[in-house]
This record gives C-alpha cells, structure tokens and sequence, in this order.
C-alpha cells in the first residue's frame, strides 16, 4: 500500500511540477523540459504503481485512510482484487502512452503547444483514475471521478485551434456531466440513507429504491462506459484528441464505467431479492451497443473514428458479460455467473491491450503520413514494415481470431451464454442463444472491419502522394508499442494463466454469493482453463505449422527464381493505384445490407454515358443518435431557455426593480 | 490404440481431399456431355506447381505470401478437430466448435489480406464479397451447431462433454429416432453453408476466374507456384471440412471401418451432389447471395426454436 500510495503522491508532484512550467511563458526549451519530465514522471509513477498493485499478494485487502477536515467523506483508500485487476490497464497503458507521447510530441512548436500543461493533465488524469479505482468513500470517488472526467477535456482539445477538436472537447465534456449528475443522485440517496459516505458502511442489505439506485448507477456509469445511445461523445472525442490519449481514455478511463457498475452492487444487496431484469438489461442494452457500435465502424472511413466506434462495440460486450453474470447469480448457476464475470473481466484486459495498440498504431500513422483518412492511405505495410506488423497483429487480436487474446476472452463469453441452456424457462434459454448469435454477428463483423481498417491503411497501393513517401519512424520509436504488442500474444497464447489471475477477483466481486463462488473455484476454474489450454495448444501447433509450411515453401522454392512483376491486370496494363478498392467500395455489399439498420449513407455518382465523366462513391455513417435526438433535444432546450431572454433587457432599471421585487417577495415570505 | 487409428484417418483425409474437386468436375463434364479432365487433375496440378517458381507483385509484402499458409494451415487445424471415420478426435475438447469456426475465420482473414495487398481492384472485389459473405456466415454456423447442442443436452449429455465430436458422430441420427426428426432440416442449412464457404454454383463459379462476379478465385489470381498450390490444396481440405460435417450429421454409429466407408462415400456423394447443383442451377445475383445465407440462417434458428421448445 506504501509503493501504491507513493505512486499516488509522485503523480500529484509531477502533476504539480508540470503545472509550474506550464503557468511559464511557453518557449522551446520549457517546452522539452515539460516533455520530458512529464512523461518521466508518469512512466515511474506508473511503474511503481505496478509494484504496488502486485506487492501484499493479489488477494489481500489492504486500505488506507485519513481526515481531510472536511465536513464529512474521507480520503480513504482501498486495494482488493477487483481493484486491482481494474488498475493493471491504467498502469500498463499509462506507461506506454506516456512514453509514446513524448515521442511524437517532441517536435512540437511552442507556439502552438504548451506541452507543460498537456503533462500536468496527463497526470491528473492518471491520478484521477488510480484514485477513482481506489476510493473508498463516496464524496472522495466523486472528486476523483471528476478529476478523471474533466482532465481530458484539456487533453483531446490539444490541437485547440481546429474547429472540429473544439466541437468534439465540448461533446465531451457535456456529455461526462450528464452522466455524473446520475453518480451525484446515486451516491446522495446512498448518503441520505446511511448518514455516511465511507463504502464499508454504505453496504447495506437492502436498501430502499434499489432499483432507482440500480438505474442511476447504470445510467452513470454507463454514460462513462460509452453505452448506447450514450455514446456520442466517443467517436467525436478519439479523433480528436492526440493519439495517446486516446489510447489511455479508451483502454483504461472507459474501464471506469464498467469498474463502476460492478463496484455499485456492493451498496445494492444480493441479487436474490432484486428482479431478474436487472440482468437482462445488462445483457441487453450491451448486445445492442456492440452491434450498433460495431455496424457504425464498418461505415467509417477515418481510422481513429472507427477504431472509437470499436471501442463502443467492446464495451458493449462488456456490460453484457457482467449482465451474463448477474443472471447466472440470480438463477444460482455458477457456470453462468463465474464465466460471464470471468468473460467480462478477461475481455476488459484484452481490450486494453489491442486497443492500446491500435490507436497508438493510428497515431504513428498520423505522424508519419499527415492522415488517418483511409482513401488516402494504403501501401504502408511496405513503407513501414515494423509499424504494419503491428497493427496486423492487433487487427487479429480484435478480430477475435485464434490465437490471440481477443478470441480467448470471446472463448469464455461464448461459453457462458452456451451455458445458458440451463436456465430455467423457455424465454430465458432463448434470450441467452439469441445473445450469443448476436455476439457471432458481431465478431463476424468485427473481422471486416479490421480487415478493412488493415487492408485499406496498409496494404495495395498509396493513394496519396502524402502516404507514397511517409516520414518513416525509427524502429526503436515504436518500443513503447511493443508492451500492449506482447500483451496481445501473452492473452492469447497464455491465456490459461490469465483467466487464473482472474478468478480470485470473481469471488470479490459483490453480487457473488459465497455458494456459487465454492463451485466456481472447485469446478469452473479447472474446466475452463483446461480449454483455454487446449487452444493455446491449438496455436502452438498452428505456429510450428505455419513455421514448417514457410520452410516447406522456401525448399520448394530452392534456387528457382521469384520474380518479381506488376499485379495482374486481368489484361489491362494501366493499372494505377486509383483503380484500387476504396474504404467506401470495400465495405458497399455490406452497407447494402445493413444501411436500413444503422442509417449508413450511400452517395453515388455514376455516369453512364458514351463518353464518361467524373463519378463519385461514397458511404458514410453519421451518426443516427446524435442528429436525430441529441441536437433536436439541445436545440429544444436552448429555444425554450432564449424565451427567458425577455427578463434579460439590458436596461439597468429594470434590473433595480427585479431587486425590489425579490426583496419585497423574501420579506412577505419570512413574515408570512 | 484410438490416437493411431485417428492419425490414420487424418492422413487418409489429407491425401483424398484433393479428389473431391476432381469428382465435381467430372459429375459437370458428364453433364455436359464432355468426357472431362482427369479425376485426378488437381494432384497432378499440384505436382507442378510445386515445381514451379513464382512470380510476386511489385505492390506484395509478406502478408501476401502468408495468405496461402495460414490458410492452408487452419483448415488442416480445423479437420483436426472433427470426429474421422467414426473415431474421435483426440484434439478435440468441451466447446471446440468456437475454435472450429474461428480457424476457418482466420484462414479467411488471412486470404483476404493477402488479395488485399496486390492493390488490384478485381481481387479487392473479391476481397470484399468474401468479407461480407463470412460476416454473416458465421452466426449461421453457430446457429446450426447450437441447435445440436441444445438437442445433446436435453437428451442428457453433460455441457461439459459437448463437442464436435459428440455431436457430428452418429449422434444425429440417433436424435432423428429419438423423436428429433426436426434435425434433418440442419442438413439443408449445413449444405447451403458448403456452397457459400467453398465458393460454389450458386454463390460463386470457381471456373471463370476472370470475370468480375466471382469471389474466391478472383481472390487468388496473383499467387503462382508453391504458394497457388497450398491455396487450392487449403480449399479441397476445406470442401472436405464440410462434408464430413454433412456426413456427420446423417451417418448412423457403426464400426470404425464400417463408419469409414460410410464417411468416404457420403464424402464423394456430396461431391457428385455439388457437381449436379453447378449443372444445374445458374450463379445468383450477387445481392441475393446474403438473402440466401439468411434463409440457411432461418432454418437453424426454426431448427434451435424447435429443439428448445420440447
């Protein structure tokens, strides 16, 4: 708990520090001094977080408390398995996003950038989700949750100058407070109930309006989470912001909200007394947001905004896996409840990984071409073959092939929902299958998606002159890349001892009752690691395979000639790269069929006469929610508020009476 | 005793794979009124492209030339993992159907790539028709294998022994006298699941490589050599995949060499059943294609539903 806590206090220091060069006029060199302390900090901070997260061993409960003088709440801290589990992304990323950062903002212009307080932020954002995992105390999760929520504002409006990043900070942070206004409710009724905020007191047995309790935390944290219809602010906040911090906010601050939601069973009592569709809206509000989520990335055409689509579709299958969970409790079956939690968590680690990954991956891009528009990217496997060799391996990742991480969390989840055919009652059994082929419906097309968002970035030819000669990065550059990079291949081929390292959070998680947790760890653990077993099994074959077929290519090869030659134009000989597929052309079959579901629009110019002109394709995929609820709703309150403008005439008289109104008002009221 | 036996089915499956693509095409040439190519012709062809040398697109990287392997190497993973000749497979372990399906995913994603990385628009085409086309594939797969597991599992087999090789070996038929005739209907959706995963009449024409409707062959047209070879050897073990599923599902328990002989003549069957469907029938619309994955897809769901039910 010390190393934790010193972690916490080394944050805050660099926090601070960063903070002093960034109040400074901004030059050059205060510039490189913030780039390099900043990241610094946060790379030891997270480092030594690291060895306090595992230090005490996993399963010990340690916490920390103090006064802070003020009226009520304390500054307690608290470490268990599940807070543990939830701090491994924030360290892990934490460090390869500070590292990676600092490497792509070293060339930033001063005075453009004022890369103190980019640090400072950076760091309160760390602070805030370590201490957000870690509160014990309702008053003092608040402020760490708003510390987390308001720190990456700063961050994504990095490049303040464009219009777009301006948009897209204030979706953001407007979006965030919605949310949190839940969180305050929650934890207010919580307060009024109990006359504390410290969480070990505020587990009660059944407190009252639990559903209410239920839903504000769902709403809240979901809000946090990215879930449908809540989600709009992702996919205008990833592209925004520098790509490391979107890596951190989508591998390790979304977390949050699932962390949250779990954590809130411990104020709402067993799942025995609450009504079964509690569960089931887990279950099914995160179907449809990884369907949704996943359907609207296969429309996008820049990459950072799909990859944000992609974080949707993932969280989604999250929440469902917890709501698996909470029905296997509900019905006392701990295949279903240990493997759905079990699924949920695995699938959070993973996420983190390829995730992580992937948007630092689309940063180095950025750097390097100037764009993350995909029909003007392609041909840069060639040009930046380490760079290509990544992103592929997390496109497979997320692409829930075997053997990587992806599918080994999607392995447990399927399970469990096979599991489900012992629930009692027909629509219950029908409800889990139902979820499970939407859950291959998904995985299916998450496949396209990264075989789109691979094939167009990286493979055929540039189709620009921008990504013809990129400014190719040193390899040793892409080394903070390598730590998610390994992570992905340790999930996937280790997995067995990942889903270990997993369990003995599922018995601190609150809704499981001490009998289904006995089961879980007698018979579960075993079962199910002995399947992962296997497939990791399966994908050490699968590698000495490949390897003996590569071999096997090569003797047959022998010295014969490999001959190099334009692709094959089916006869035509001019081919050039603008003949290519398109991100548009590639995904058109698709949004063919899909278009009526998620209001994908197809422009299509095409002409047809004798000689020719220009035409034009297209297919995009705004976004449905925000245009046709969200601005209509804003628009509706911000007409209703301009009504009130009558009060607001600017003359100074009017003013002086409103006064003496409200003075005459207050005396008539005390008298009275 | 049973590890041997299964590695001898295995090898018997890989060397006779290559015969089925033979016997399609000469149930087409006899409907043609042809005399046809030898049966043999695909080892033949494969004999010479192994000898060949290659020749690679200025635009290729690596991930072309890891196309061919990875999915050459996953369907012989994914044959792994289905009961043989009536034995079953050692490989296989509670819930091997996910992996099964996903290997033939990854021997897709991975072709896919390799078409994508030429640059040229016809295998981009393909590319993006085989995407789609596995997409919505895969829930169809996953329907038809849960309604067995539903079925196994009302009629008591513990959910920790479901397997491919409890459900595709003998165990429908059994089901069918059990009072379960519902799973003959997997049959159909399972066969349609064969034409569109192997690129067949009606949802792809693997002979006229050069015209703008095809998808899978049009995937390949830049690999030469040993590394054409590993595709179509890859795609005859895959065809053979799915028949063995197909002759899963119907083939009653019997001995082993009895069940053998089952599995190769239903095995062949289908091929001379694929041969008659390409005589006979036109290549869809593209468009429609997805409408007839659907329908397979309404069948095992119709299927499932029922199997819940009782």
């Amino acid at each position: 708990m010390n190393i934790f806590l010193l972690a916490l206090l080394l944050m805050a220091a660099g926090a601070v520090a960063t903070g002093v060069i960034a109040l400074r006029p901004v030059t050059a060199a205060r510039n490189r001094t913030a780039n390099t302390l900043g990241p610094g900090v946060a790379a030891i901070a997270c480092l030594l977080g690291l060895i306090g997260v595992f230090s005490g061993g996993w399963t010990s409960i340690e916490s920390f408390q103090m006064s802070w003088g003020l009226p009520f709440g304390a500054l307690a801290f608290g470490l268990d398995p599940l807070s543990r589990l939830f701090l491994l992304p924030v360290f892990v990323l934490g460090l390869s996003c500070a590292l990676a950062g600092s490497i792509s903002l070293r060339h930033t212009d001063p005075d453009e950038h004022n890369l103190g307080a980019h640090w400072a932020f950076y760091l309160i954002l760390l602070l805030g989700m370590t201490c957000v995992m870690t509160a014990r105390d309702g008053l003092f999760f608040m402020l760490s949750w708003e510390l987390m929520s308001l720190s990456p504002f700063f961050l994504i409006d990095f490049n303040d100058r464009d219009r777009t990043v301006q948009d897209a900070s204030w979706v953001y942070l407007v979006a965030a407070h919605l949310g949190a206004v839940f969180l305050i409710a929650f934890f207010a009724m919580l307060w009024q109930q109990n006359g504390t905020t410290l969480f070990a007191a505020m587990t009660v047995e059944a407190p009252a309006h639990a559903t209410l309790l239920f839903l504000f935390a769902f709403i809240g944290f979901g809000a946090k989470a990215g879930l449908a219809p809540l989600h709009v602010w992702l996919p205008e906040a990833h592209p925004a912001a520098p790509s490391h911090v979107s890596a951190l906010l989508s591998g390790a601050m979304l977390n949050a909200g699932l962390y949250g939601i779990i954590r809130s069973f411990d104020f709402l009592g067993p799942m025995q007394d609450h009504p079964a569709w509690w569960g089931w809206l887990l279950v099914g509000v995160g179907i449809v947001t990884a369907l949704m989520g996943i359907l609207k990335a296969l429309g996008q055409s820049h990459l950072k905004r799909l990859l944000a689509y992609s974080s949707v579709e993932n969280m989604g299958l999250m929440v469902m896996a917890a709501g698996i969970g909470l029905v296997g409790v509900k019905n006392g079956i701990a295949w279903i409840s240990a493997l759905g939690f079990s699924g949920c968590l695995f699938h959070m680690l993973n996420h983190s990984a390829f995730k992580g990954l992937l948007f630092l991956c689309a940063g180095e891009v950025l750097h390097s071409v100037g764009t993350v528009d995909m029909t003007r990217l392609g041909g840069l496997q060639k040009r930046m073959p380490m760079l290509g060799i990544l992103f592929a391996l997390g496109a497979a990742s997320i692409a829930c092939l075997p053997p990587f991480n992806g599918f080994a969390g999607e392995f447990v989840i399927s399970i469990s929902l096979v599991k489900g055919l012992y629930l009692p009652g027909l629509e219950q059994k029908i409800a889990m299958l139902v979820t499970l082929t939407g859950l291959m419906l998904v995985s299916g097309v998450s496949a396209f998606v990264y075989l789109k968002a691979y094939g167009m970035t990286f493979l055929g030819q540039p189709r620009s002159q921008f990504a013809e000669a990129p400014h190719v990065p040193a390899n040793k550059l892409l080394l903070p890349l390598c730590l998610p990079a390994a992570l992905c291949v340790i999930g996937g081929l280790g997995a067995k001892f990942v889903f270990q390292m997993i369990q003995p959070t599922i018995a601190f998680i609150p809704v499981m009752p001490k009998n289904l947790i006995d089961i879980a760890q007698n018979v579960v653990i075993d079962g199910t690691s002995g399947l992962l077993g296997n497939i990791a099994l399966f994908g050490f074959f699968g590698l000495v395979l490949v390897a003996g077929a590569v071999y096997l290519r090569r003797r047959l090869l022998g010295t014969k000639e490999v001959k190099r030659g334009p692709t094959w134009g089916c006869g035509y000989q001019y081919g050039t790269p603008r003949i290519q597929y398109t991100p548009a052309s590639f995904v058109e079959p698709a949004a063919r069929i899909f278009g009526p579901v998620i209001g994908t629009e197809t422009k299509e110019q095409l002409d047809q006469s004798y000689f020719p002109q220009k035409s034009t394709f297209g297919v995009s995929a705004p976004d449905v929610v925000r245009g046709k609820f969200y601005t209509p709703l804003f628009e509706a309150v911000l007409n209703g508020f301009n009504h009130l403008k009558v009060f607001q005439s600017g003359v100074v008289n009017t003013y002086i009476l409103y006064i003496l109104v409200t003075l005459v008002a207050l005396l008539v009221w005390g008298v009275a | 005793m049973d590890f041997l036996v299964y590695l001898l089915q295995l090898v018997l499956a890989l060397a006779l794979a290559p015969l089925v693509p033979g016997i399609i095409n000469r149930v087409k040439a006899k409907f043609a009124g042809r005399h046809g190519k030898p049966v043999l012709q695909l080892y033949y062809d494969i004999a010479k492209l192994i000898r060949k040398g290659e020749v690679i697109s200025d635009t290729a990287t690596w991930v072309f030339t890891a196309g061919p392997v990875v999915s050459m190497v996953t369907a012989v993973l994914a044959l792994a993992l289905l009961p043989l000749g009536g034995v079953a497979s050692p490989f296989g372990f509670n819930g091997d159907f996910i992996l099964c399906a996903y290997l033939l995913g990854m021997g897709r994603f991975a072709t896919v790539l390799a078409a994508l990385d030429t640059g040229s628009p016809f295998e981009g085409m393909g590319a993006s028709r085989e995407a789609l086309f596995g997409a919505i594939g895969e829930p169809v797969l996953f329907l038809s294998f849960l309604a067995l597991v539903s079925t196994a599992m009302s009629m008591g087999i513990p959910s920790t022994e479901v397997s491919l090789s409890a459900l595709f070996c003998g165990f429908s038929p059994l089901a069918w006298v059990a009072g379960r005739p519902e799973l003959m209907l997997l049959v159909a959706s399972m066969g349609v699941l064969l034409l569109v995963e192997n690129c067949r009449i009606p949802v792809d024409d693997p002979n006229t490589h050069l015209e703008l409707t095809m998808i899978h062959e049009v995937m390949v047209l830049d690999h030469s050599g040993p590394n054409l070879a590993f595709i179509l050897y890859g795609a005859s073990v895959k065809l053979w995949i799915f028949a063995v599923l197909l002759a899963g599902l119907v083939i009653p328990a019997m001995p082993v060499w009895a069940y053998t002989l089952a599995m190769l003549a239903a095995v062949f069957a289908v091929a001379v059943l694929v041969g008659v469907i390409e005589s006979i029938m036109a290549r869809l619309r593209m468009h429609i294609v997805p409408a007839l994955i659907g329908l397979a897809g309404a069948v095992s769901a119709f299927v499932l539903i029922l199997t819940l039910v009782r």
